[in-house]
Formats: structure tokens, C-alpha cells, sequence
């Protein structure tokens, strides 16, 4: 297989856009699906200071490398939840890119440590409480992203999250229909308070494959593990089935998830539902009296000519 | 050839020379939740692997990594 542009060996292949790429292609292609993200959604300027979310993933460092070789002022937090050999391995990730790639463009990485604060890593402090492990540590990290944000006056919050992470939460949503959850998908929230930085989601054009990809082709050493609470989490269902759907049919996740944001971007379109516009132009069939946009409908014209044809 | 996978992590002996995409059938694996590593080189899917190769097929889908929600 050969690169779609230029033509010398390629190493990705991407169904949904028809087109296999070389690294060189690739990382054009990656850094251009994020610049259009960024964008149509008016996420940030090149004034603006980010601040990005970092976990030791490919996401979230492929995302602080991309921002940064586009030439965006990005700094990052990284939160150290205390579990075990998970959390040395990802820390150790984080500052290894942090020294070797973002502190030459003159970045700067936070570090907040849980047990410094609380005593105790996430596990044994969500015992303390009885509150699930997941939903203590989504209000730590919550709690530390705005507080770091508003200490040092950053204008962006941005996370890590891909086209597989938001179609995996539209489709748990959808078949929930919880709708009060749908407005809060956009991949650019404003600021809840004053003060506060907005959130933006710059990745979402492109797949957790695509990112792994750039991941690897661009050697960011990042930790390919787990974190080992996530096991049986729901959205790896979700994730399992849509990627199965996107083997059968390249191009769905980004059909159903972007889809859904031209849908909520238009405002009601027209007030005239699908059964008001058939009826407009409905009338009876000249033979047999049933609905029909001509003047005979389907069903007679085909009896017609069989009869015809029987003849 | 010596495969590498994840999840739990082991290392199995597949006999070569076979195709990348026929080494995803055999192991029943869906093309777009992982990457195939040969040495350290990213490989397509059209891509012929030999017995001398060192293949790693990584899986790219993270339900928990954290990004700052909760992974509920
Ligand atoms: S899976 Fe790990 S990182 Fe994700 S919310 Fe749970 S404890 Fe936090
Ligand atoms: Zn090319
Ligand atoms: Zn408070």
C-alpha cells in the first residue's frame, strides 16, 4: 500500500477517508484535523494560554505535542491518583515528555499529588468516603484542573478526549435518551463561572487508532496500560460495538458524532414535520384511490404493465 | 514469527509468511481497535509478515485512561 499524496510506502491506512498515508502525510493530515477542531468550534487563539490534561496516554500527549509543534501556548497538569505501580509508570511518562519534548518549546508541567493533599491514594480515600473510586476521582481531577487554571489565569482548559471517546458517550446517551446530557457534548463549552477557563476537546476529528498511530510514529513514549479501575467500564462496550460497526462501514463514528454536531449547530430549521410534508403533496391515485405523489401510483402502474406483459 | 499482545499481556508463535490482515482474522481481532508493530515501525494491513519478524499487535482503546472525566 501506497501514501494517497506521495506515493512512497505507506504505514497507516485510513478506511473512513479512503486514503493510506506516509508518516510525513500523516502527521499533516493529524495536524490539520486538529486545526480545523479548533477552528469550526473557536476554541482558542494563538494568544490564548492552555492549559491540557495529561494522564501519561497517547491522547492527551499526543495532544500537548500536536498544540505545541502548531505553535500554541500549552502547559499541563498532570494529576498523580496514588494507584500503585500504575500511577509511577504514567508520572514517569509524563515528566520523560515533558523534559524531552515540551520544556524545549518553553512549556511548563503541573503536578498535583493526591496523597500529598489527602493522605491517601484515590482507592483508599474513595473507601473512606464510600463513594465509587471512578466518581472521586472524576471530582479530583475536576476540582484541580479549574484550580490550576485559575491560579495561574489560563484562558483553555483542553482534554484529551478523541471521536471514539464523544461517539461512545453519544451512543450511551442516545440510548438513554438523556437528553439534559446531550447539550454538554459539545467539544466547546464556555466557562461555568466567571473567572473560570472554557473546555474544549481539540481531538475530536480524529480516532483513538489515529492517535495511537501518531503516538507511535512520532516515538511519544506513553503508557500503553490501563488504569486498573477501568476494567467492565460501560464505555468499552459502547466503544467494542461501534468499532465493529466502523470495520463493517468506515466512516460511521465520525458520521454519527460530527452529524450530531451540525444537527444541534442548525437552529429548528423548519417547523414542518416529515408527515406535514407528505401530505402537502399527496393526493389520490387515479385508479385505485390510495395515496400517491403522480397521478397513477406505483402499485397500479406495475399491475399495468404486467398485464401487458402477460398478454 | 513471535506476536506480541495486550490485555492480558503474552507473547504467541504464529507461523509465517502471512498477511497482516489474515493475522487479524486468525486471532479474531478487529482492524480498527489496534495497531500492527513490526520491530518499531508502524505496518499496514496489506503488509506480508515473515517468521524472523517481531510483531507487536497493540491495542489502541482505552476505556479508563484518565482524561479528566470520570470513567464511570
Ligand atoms: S478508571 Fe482510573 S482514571 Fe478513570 S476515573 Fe476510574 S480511577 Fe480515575
Ligand atoms: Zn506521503
Ligand atoms: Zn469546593
Amino acid at each position: 500500500m501506497n501514501c494517497t499524496k506521495c506515493k512512497i510506502r505507506a504505514v497507516i491506512d485510513l478506511p473512513r477517508h479512503n486514503a493510506a498515508f506516509c508518516k510525513g502525510c500523516f502527521n499533516i493530515y493529524a495536524h490539520d484535523q486538529v486545526s480545523r477542531a479548533i477552528k469550526s468550534e473557536k476554541m482558542f487563539g494563538k494568544d490564548d494560554r492552555i492549559l491540557v490534561a495529561v494522564s501519561g496516554g497517547k491522547d492527551s500527549l499526543a495532544l500537548w505535542d500536536i498544540l505545541l509543534k502548531m505553535g500554541y501556548k500549552a502547559d499541563a497538569l498532570y494529576v498523580n491518583l496514588g494507584i500503585g505501580g500504575y500511577s509511577d509508570v504514567s508520572h514517569a511518562k509524563v515528566v520523560n515528555f515533558s523534559e524531552t519534548v515540551a520544556a524545549p518549546h518553553g512549556a511548563v508541567l503541573h503536578v498535583h499529588t493526591v496523597e500529598q493533599e489527602a493522605g491517601a491514594g484515590i482507592k483508599e480515600l474513595a473507601m473512606l468516603i464510600h463513594r465509587p473510586t471512578c466518581s472521586t476521582c472524576g471530582t479530583i481531577k475536576r476540582y484541580q484542573f479549574n484550580r490550576v487554571a485559575l491560579a495561574h489565569k489560563y484562558d483553555v482548559m483542553a482534554t484529551g478526549h478523541n471521536l471514539d471517546d464523544e461517539a461512545a458517550r453519544l451512543l450511551g446517551n442516545v440510548l438513554r435518551w438523556q437528553e439534559e446530557y446531550l447539550d454538554k457534548q459539545s467539544p466547546s463549552l464556555p466557562a461555568s463561572l466567571d473567572g473560570f477557563a472554557k473546555k474544549v476537546k481539540p481531538l475530536f476529528r480524529l480516532s483513538e487508532r489515529e492517535l495511537a498511530a501518531y503516538s507511535v510514529l512520532n516515538r511519544i513514549d506513553y503508557i500503553v496500560e490501563e488504569c486498573p479501575m477501568a476494567k467492565g467500564a460501560r464505555t468499552l462496550l459502547y466503544k467494542e460495538v461501534l468499532n465493529r460497526l466502523e470495520t463493517e462501514s468506515p466512516g460511521t463514528k465520525q458520521a454519527f458524532y460530527c452529524g450530531f454536531l451540525d444537527k444541534q449547530r442548525k437552529p429548528e430549521a423548519s417547523s414542518t414535520t416529515m408527515a406535514e410534508k407528505d401530505q402537502a403533496m399527496l393526493h389520490p391515485c387515479s385508479v385505485c384511490q390510495q395515496p400517491t405523489t403522480a397521478d397513477v401510483c406505483s402499485y397500479c402502474k406495475m399491475m399495468a404493465r404486467a398485464k401487458t406483459h402477460s398478454v | 514469527m513471535q506476536v506480541q499482545l495486550s490485555h492480558p499481556a503474552r507473547t504467541i508463535e504464529i507461523k509465517g509468511p502471512k498477511k497482516a490482515k489474515d493475522l487479524f482474522k486468525e486471532l479474531n481481532l478487529v482492524v480498527e481497535a489496534h495497531l500492527i508493530i513490526r520491530g518499531d515501525e508502524l505496518v499496514t494491513e496489506d503488509e506480508m509478515l515473515y517468521d524472523q519478524d517481531q510483531i507487536e499487535i497493540r491495542p489502541v482503546i482505552s476505556g479508563g485512561s484518565p482524561r479528566f472525566t470520570s470513567h464511570e
